[in-house]
This record gives structure tokens, C-alpha cells and sequence, in this order.
């Protein structure tokens, strides 16, 4: 058995609070999960569940305060700064807000280049691998001459999964990639992600707050709840025969766009509800 | 989305150098001028003036007007005043100069250092805390020994004393674009930290160093002005303040001398104010403002359409249309024509994706929009009476007892510095015209009614003590306080978890069968429209392109961009089932 591409254990994440002697929050109290090569995990939780504070961790963007991060067998949980910089070419980044992910005052071609130029790619070069990107997210050639301001939400975002693409990494962190977006534009996106996935074999994180979108592009599922994971498998084991309490409740109070099948699962929700309260009591020693 | 995005003008005109717009600028354009025409008359000083600034002829000693080779006269020691006056715009500019780009300078490579390492920031934040305490003009006087009377030498300690003004600034916009996405993401992408500032960072706080350093030129000259006046310094450089100075003390003799150094001093001061504002206008301009609601506007010459809507459904809105002014001056319509017809009790989404114009729509049944809309067409009625065109002290009636809203944003519209209760008590006191002390019992039956756990504490507590979840059936509280008979919910759930929306759409559902309102929910979520409305209509582009019952619509669409949309949908059976493809490992195994 292969070692997986990332593996993490224990890990715990905290924020350091100002002011002499405060001490850091811990948001994440200690979870275990593995992203195999050319695999998609999917990271399921609320605001506030810690799932994007995972995700800030393994790009070195967040405290890891115990337990440990593997990339490829080698621990990065704690890599200096210029370690960190060399690894940038194994793990890449797509946040969610599309506005806020690109500099504005950046032309997209000079955004699109600055990873490569940073690693020593000569200017003629970089500027032929960023027409290259463009054209594989599916944007005309002319963008590397325009600002950001210039294009829709669903296109900037196809211009950050550009930018992640430029140093052909092997594991892409996704931090809600498609929560901004409207519906036609979440899917299209979404098949852009699968197919390059196919087509390069890059290994996705997908940290995201909506069932649906993660049943659609993860292999595995891990749902996190107040810091901890508290359930993982297949993504189809996970969301049709969720054991935890929490994954079920968060399964049946996602509404599914059928009226008929929605008026079932609302009963469904209702019941369970009802049963888990009743647990809670007993549990309680009522 | 891949539809070629057009540039606009707009983009265009804002793409335009700084520059270019100030050329445009007529504020700019003249204050720039006489700028640049006394900075040239200083450098050709020597050329304009016949004699040197200190060359004395006792013969012109306080010679008048116009005598000839001393046009505006000479001084008490018989010095030509305007070669005097032109070589004191060469030390003022120098002053200008040397003060604010130390300052510049200075305070922007501490303010990057300062925003940027947060470990370091304790000691430039101790730094420039303590220079902010000198008091600087008796400190440069107190330092005269050292800078040797040059005014040169005190600028410089000037521009120091000037630099905490201009830390602030690159500091708090340097914290501020370090938390902005993309820096983040030039870390993943390798960048190094001088290059993340030089690129990322100081393109964005270039703009304000540069307005303040424009008003900070004027401050040096002030200051350096100031100096000489009070005969500080070397008594050979000229200078508008010894010029002042010596005017004054010969102010009976010969009133003009004092006239001419102020004149000029004034000139300049308020030359680089203006200017400088209009560089602020220009290079700060272009951020877009908060948008205002208020009383919906009227096209010129509007006419509520008149239609007889037989039997008066609760709302009816015909033909609505909602424009904005183009920069050119065109009326762009976003709703263009939108009818809707509401029964009590019923519940309708409107649906569509981002600017399809379904939040204007909301807000023109309420009679509100953004200061900048008109409504330029149609009808909207509530019981068959006429909303568009009412005057605000109407409308107020209206709101609140008959129509209420509740936002997208929970935490943004509840006031930061109330308590939860006060803003309650305010709101059915508005909307009931009930007592305070009834208001408040009101307000708590409320929060009870609406799910919170424990009412009193909340209505207590400040709105950041709670969850959004709490914060959106607060809002509900308040807008259903007054029985309203139609309920506006503009995308009610989308902030919210998904655990928490069922609560909430559970909320809303109750709240509607005691309470027999009709809700119009915005929304672009077709779960949340399947869960709760009985009714959809579709909007795109400003125009409903279908609507009918939500099962129908659900079942059966017609329009090609509703079957769009719902071909769309994530559909829940449909789970990733392909195998990771096989990827070589580091060690060139296959997995």
C-alpha cells in the first residue's frame, strides 16, 4: 500500500488571541483524514465547524498546534518560510470569494504569472503557459490583458482555478469554490473541476457547506462538527446511511428542489427531530 | 459562464490614467497650473529679477512701487522684494519637498512593516506613538543648535515629526489587504513577503500616500514659514515668513511689503489644498459608495397605471418598471415590466439569479429604492390602493402594519450599539402606536414566539452576543410585530447554515397559518422555494418569464430558462462514483 498523497493525524488548529498571555483559541481539536493521489475528499460542515480552518492549515496559513500534516511521507506542519515557498509548487489554493481572491489592480495575465515567475520561470515562457491556462478554463486569450473587474463571479473564478493550476500541483485546496456563484454557473464550474481532475490527476481538499455540491464532485466525505470530524467514508455511504446524529440532521435540513419529495423529507426531519430530543432526555437521566 | 464580457465605457473610463483625469479636472487643472507657473518663476528667478535676493542698495531702501529695476519696490535694507519673493518659492518648494517626502517615505516603509508582520507592529506602533507626543514645532527651535540654522536640516527633522500621519494610514490599509483573499493566495503561490508588499500591497495604499503627502507639502511650508517669521534660522535664506516678518515691522512705513509674501504664501497653500482634493476626488472616487434606500422615486411625468383589478387580490403589481441612469445620462431599465398578483395567505418566489432584477422588484413593492432608481412605469397596489407616487408620510402608515420586510443579512440590519430589545421596543412602537411599557411586554411575547430559547436575555443582549440564526428571528420578531398582512423575505436563508434555514422556513411557515400574511420570498435557492412556496415566478433580465404553481412549474417547465435553471440543479441521486484516476507516486509507483 501506497503512503496517501496527504495524511493528517491528530492535527489541532489554533488562533492566537492579542494581548500579552492570552491564550489561542483551538478551533480544530484533533482530526485524522487522508486525501489519496487524484482523489477528491470532500469537507462538510457549518459555520464555525472548523472546516475552512483545516483547510488554512495544510497551506501553512493557520497554527498547527499538535498532531501532524504529511505530504507526500514528509511532515509540513511546521515548515519555514522558504520550505513553505517550495512547496507551492505540490499544494495550490481556490478560495470562495471570487472579488476578494484576485488583486484588482493586477491585470489577470500578471496574476496568472506571478507563481511561475516567483519560481524562476523566464517572462516568455510563463507568459505562454498562462495563454495555455486560460484556454484550459475556458476563457478567450485577450483576458491576460484585462483587470478583474472586467469579468462575471463565474469567470474570476475560473481565472483563480488558473492560478492554482500554474505550478501543476498535486493537491488543490478548495475552500468553497462555488458558494458565490449562481446555479448554472456552480455547475459548469464544478465539471471544469472534475475534468481537469481527470485529465491531470490532481488531488482535491473540498472544503464546502452544501451537500449537494460535495456529493457531486467527492470520492470520500468527512463531515466536521464544532472541531471534529465526526464521520467519514464513500461520500454515498456517508450521505445515505449517515450514523452520526449531527450528519443526519444535516442531511434531512438540506431541502431538495422537488415540492413533493421536499413535503416528505420536511415529515422525515420533523420525526427525527422528535426521536433525537427524546434520546437527549434519556441521556440526561429524565 | 463563458459569454464574452463587454467593456463598457465605464471600465474604460476608469481604466484611464490618474493623470489624464486630472487633466480633465478643472479645479485641478488651475490650482496645477499656478503651481507649476510659480515653481517656474522661482527657477528662473535670477532671470526675472535684476538683482540678487540679497543685495542691498541703500539708495531702494523702502523705494515704492515700480521704481525702476525694483518693480514691486525695495525692502528696509533696500533688497529688490520680488527677487526676494521669487527665491522664497525656491525654499518653499524645497521645504515642501524635502518635509513630506521624508514623511512619505518614513511613514509608508513603517506603516507596510507595521501592517504587515505582526510581530513587529508593537515596536513601529511604540515608535510612533512617542514622536507623536514631541511637540514639534518647539522641538525644531530647541534643535536649531544642532540643524546649524539650515532650514534644509529642519525640514528633514520635520518630515519625521509629519510621518506618524502617514504610518496610520499605510498601516491600518496594510492590515486590512493582508486579509484580503489574494494575498493569502500569492503566500500559497511561493511569493516572498518584500514582493507580496511591493505588488499587492502598496498598489493599493499608493493612492492615499499620495494625497497625504500632497497636503503634507502644504504643512512643511506653513511650518517652515512659520520658523522664519519668528526669526528662527538663517537670517540670509529668503523666505515668505522673514519677509512677512520684516513687512510687519514697516507696516506704517510701507503697508505693501507685508501684502506681497502673504499673497504669495496664501496662493500657494490653497492652491496645493485644492489640488490635492481634487486628487483625492480622482483617485478615490472610483470606490463605490454604500447605496442609500429611500422613498421610492418617480420618473418625470409618471402616472400610476390605472387598471381595474376586478377582484382586488391582496397585492397586484402591474408593469413595473424600475430604471437607472446610465453615466450617459439613459434611463437603463432592470424590471421591466414585472406583474405579480398576491392572495392573503399565499406564499410566492420570486426566483431568479443575481441580477435578474428579483431583488428591485421586492424593493419596489415596499416603495423603497436606492436613491439612484426610478420607477419609471406601472402599478403597485395593496387592497386596491395605489403605493407608487405616495408621498413618504403615507407610506409610513403603510409599512410596518400592512407590508413588513425581512433582509438577507441579519447581523447588518440589526444597529450594533442597541440592545436587541431597544430596537424591538422602537419598531412596534412605530408600527402599533402602542405605549413603551406595552411595546416591551409585545416584544417579549415575540422572541418567545418566534424560538428563542430564553426571550429576556436576549432582548438584553447586543446584537453581536447572538448567532445569525438568533439575529434573522429577531428580525422576524420585529416585522411580524404589527400583524402586517404581506411579508417582503429577501433571500431570508441564504447567510444562515442549512440547519438553521429549515428553522427558520419552519418559522416563517407557522408565523404565516396563525397569522394569515402572504410572504414573497426572494430567493435563488429551488430547495427553499420547493420547501415553502405555493407559487414561483421566474425573473430573468428584469422580466418574468414564467410563472405558475411551484409543483407545475416543478414538473412541467415551459420557458427555456427555467428548464435551464433546473436542469441546473445538483441532483441529490447522483453521487461521484469514478475511481481517482491512477496517478504516478513521487517514488514512480502506481497506486
Amino acid at each position: 500500500m501506497n503512503a496517501p498523497l496527504l495524511k493528517a493525524d491528530g492535527l489541532k488548529v489554533s488562533y492566537p488571541v492579542r494581548g500579552l498571555g492570552k491564550k489561542p483559541i483551538e478551533i480544530v481539536h484533533g482530526v485524522d483524514f487522508e486525501v489519496g493521489r487524484g482523489e477528491t475528499l470532500g469537507i462538510v460542515g457549518e459555520s464555525g465547524s472548523g472546516k475552512t480552518t483545516i483547510g488554512r492549515a495544510i497551506l501553512g496559513l493557520a497554527m498547527v498546534t499538535g498532531g501532524s500534516v504529511r505530504f507526500d511521507g514528509r511532515d509540513i506542519s511546521h515548515l519555514g518560510a522558504r520550505d513553505r515557498r517550495d512547496l507551492s509548487k505540490g499544494i495550490q489554493v481556490v478560495f470562495q470569494d471570487p472579488y476578494s481572491s484576485l488583486n484588482p489592480s493586477l491585470t489577470i495575465g500578471a496574476t496568472l504569472a506571478e507563481p511561475l515567475i516567483v519560481q524562476g520561470w523566464d517572462k516568455a515562457k510563463a507568459t505562454r503557459r498562462v495563454l495555455d491556462l486560460l484556454d484550459r478554463v475556458g476563457l478567450p486569450k485577450n483576458a491576460a490583458a484585462r483587470l478583474p473587474r472586467e469579468f462575471s463571479g463565474g469567470q474570476r473564478q475560473r481565472i483563480a482555478i488558473a492560478r492554482a493550476l500554474a505550478p501543476s500541483p498535486r493537491l488543490i485546496v478548495c475552500d468553497e469554490p462555488v458558494s458565490a456563484l449562481d446555479l448554472s454557473t456552480q455547475a459548469t464550474v464544478m465539471d471544469l473541476l472534475i475534468d481537469i481532475q481527470r485529465e491531470q490527476g490532481v488531488a482535491y481538499l473540498f472544503v464546502s457547506h452544501d451537500l449537494a455540491v460535495v456529493r457531486h464532485i467527492s470520492h470520500r466525505t468527512a463531515v466536521v462538527y464544532r472541531g471534529d470530524i465526526v464521520e467519514q467514508g464513500s461520500t454515498r455511504q456517508v450521505t445515505e446511511q449517515a450514523e452520526h446524529p449531527y450528519t443526519q440532521r444535516l442531511l434531512l435540513a438540506a431541502p431538495v428542489a422537488d415540492p413533493l419529495r421536499q413535503e416528505k423529507r420536511r415529515a422525515d426531519r420533523e420525526r427525527l427531530r422528535a426521536a433525537q430530543r427524546e434520546a437527549d432526555l434519556q441521556a440526561a437521566g429524565f | 459562464m463563458s459569454a464574452p464580457t463587454t467593456v463598457t465605457a465605464e471600465v474604460e473610463e476608469k481604466r484611464r490614467g490618474t493623470v489624464a483625469r486630472l487633466i480633465r479636472d478643472p479645479q485641478a487643472v488651475v490650482t496645477g497650473s499656478i503651481l507649476l507657473l510659480m515653481v517656474l518663476a522661482g527657477l528662473f528667478a535670477n532671470v526675472i529679477a535684476q538683482h540678487g535676493p540679497n543685495e542691498a542698495s541703500l539708495s531702494a531702501a523702502l523705494a515704492p512701487v515700480g521704481t525702476p529695476g525694483y518693480p514691486l519696490g525695495g525692502d528696509q535694507s533696500g533688497r529688490d522684494i520680488l527677487a526676494r519673493l521669487l527665491h522664497s518659492i525656491n525654499t518653499a518648494v524645497v521645504s515642501a519637498l524635502i518635509g513630506a517626502s521624508v514623511a512619505a517615505l518614513v511613514g509608508t516603509v513603517s506603516g507596510l512593516i507595521g501592517g504587515y508582520f505582526l510581530k513587529l507592529r508593537g515596536v513601529t506602533e511604540w515608535v510612533f506613538t512617542l514622536i507623536m507626543t514631541f511637540p514639534g514645532m518647539l522641538l525644531l527651535i530647541l534643535l536649531m543648535p544642532v540643524t546649524k540654522g539650515d532650514y534644509r536640516f529642519t525640514m528633514l527633522i520635520f518630515g519625521v515629526l509629519l510621518s506618524p500621519g502617514i504610518y496610520r494610514i499605510v498601516r491600518n490599509m496594510t492590515i486590512g489587504v493582508s486579509n484580503e483573499l489574494y494575498v493569502d493566495a500569492a503566500k500559497v503561490s511561493g511569493v516572498t513577503n518584500p514582493r507580496i508588499l511591493f505588488r499587492h500591497v502598496l498598489s493599493v495604499v499608493r493612492g492615499p500616500i499620495v494625497i497625504s503627502t500632497a497636503f503634507l507639502c502644504g504643512t512643511s511650508i506653513s511650518t517652515q514659514s512659520g520658523l522664519a517669521f519668528l526669526g528662527v534660522g538663517s537670517k540670509e535664506i529668503p523666505s515668505f515668513g522673514a519677509m512677512i516678518s520684516e513687512g510687519f515691522k514697516n507696516i506704517h512705513l510701507a503697508p505693501a511689503q507685508y501684502l506681497w509674501p502673504s499673497l504669495a504664501l496664501g496662493l500657494m497653500n490653497a492652491c496645493i489644498v485644492l489640488f490635492g482634493n481634487s486628487l483625492r476626488d480622482i483617485l478615490q472616487g472610483a470606490q463605490p459608495k454604500p447605496q442609500k434606500i429611500a422613498v421610492a422615486h418617480v420618473a418625470q411625468g409618471f402616472e400610476a397605471l390605472d387598471i381595474d383589478t376586478g377582484k382586488a387580490s391582496l397585492l397586484s403589481v402591474r408593469d413595473l418598471g424600475i430604471a437607472y441612469r446610465s453615466p450617459a445620462g439613459d434611463l437603463n431599465e432592470v424590471v421591466r415590466g414585472v406583474s405579480l398578483n398576491l392572495k392573503a395567505g399565499e406564499t410566492l418566489g420570486l426566483v431568479g439569479e443575481s441580477g435578474s432584477g428579483k431583488t428591485q422588484t421586492a424593493f419596489g413593492v415596499l416603495g423603497v429604492l436606492p436613491n439612484e432608481a426610478l420607477v419609471t412605469r406601472g402599478s403597485v397596489r395593496i387592497d386596491g390602493k395605489e403605493i407608487l407616487g405616495l408621498p413618504e408620510a403615507d407610506l409610513i402608515n403603510v409599512r410596518g402594519s400592512q407590508i413588513a420586510y425581512v433582509p438577507q443579512e441579519p447581523m447588518s440590519n440589526l444597529d450594533p450599539v442597541y440592545t436587541v430589545g431597544k430596537q424591538l421596543i422602537e419598531g412596534i412602537m412605530a408600527s402599533t402606536g402602542v405605549k413603551r411599557a406595552a411595546a416591551k411586554e409585545r416584544a417579549l411575547e415575540l422572541l418567545d414566539r418566534v424560538g428563542i430559547p430564553d426571550p429576556a436575555k436576549t432582548f438584553k443582549s447586543y446584537p453581536h452576543e447572538i448567532s445569525g440564526g438568533m439575529a434573522q428571528r429577531v428580525l422576524i420578531a420585529g416585522a411580524v410585530a404589527a400583524a402586517p398582512r404581506i411579508l417582503i423575505a429577501d433571500e431570508p436563508t441564504t447567510a444562515l447554515d442549512v440547519t438553521v434555514q429549515a428553522d427558520i422556513l419552519d418559522l416563517l411557515r407557522d408565523l404565516q397559518r396563525e397569522m394569515g400574511m402572504a410572504i414573497v420570498l426572494v430567493t435563488h435557492n429551488f430547495g427553499v422555494v420547493a420547501d415553502i412556496c405555493d407559487r414561483i415566478a421566474v425573473m430573468k433580465q428584469g422580466e418574468i418569464v414564467e410563472q405558475g404553481t411551484t409543483v407545475d412549474v416543478f414538473a412541467d417547465p415551459q420557458h427555456d430558462y427555467t428548464k435551464m435553471l433546473l436542469n441546473s440543479i445538483l441532483d441529490e441521486d447522483t453521487v461521484r462514483s469514478d475511481a481517482p484516476v491512477l496517478v504516478e507516486a513521487a517514488g514512480g509507483e502506481v497506486r
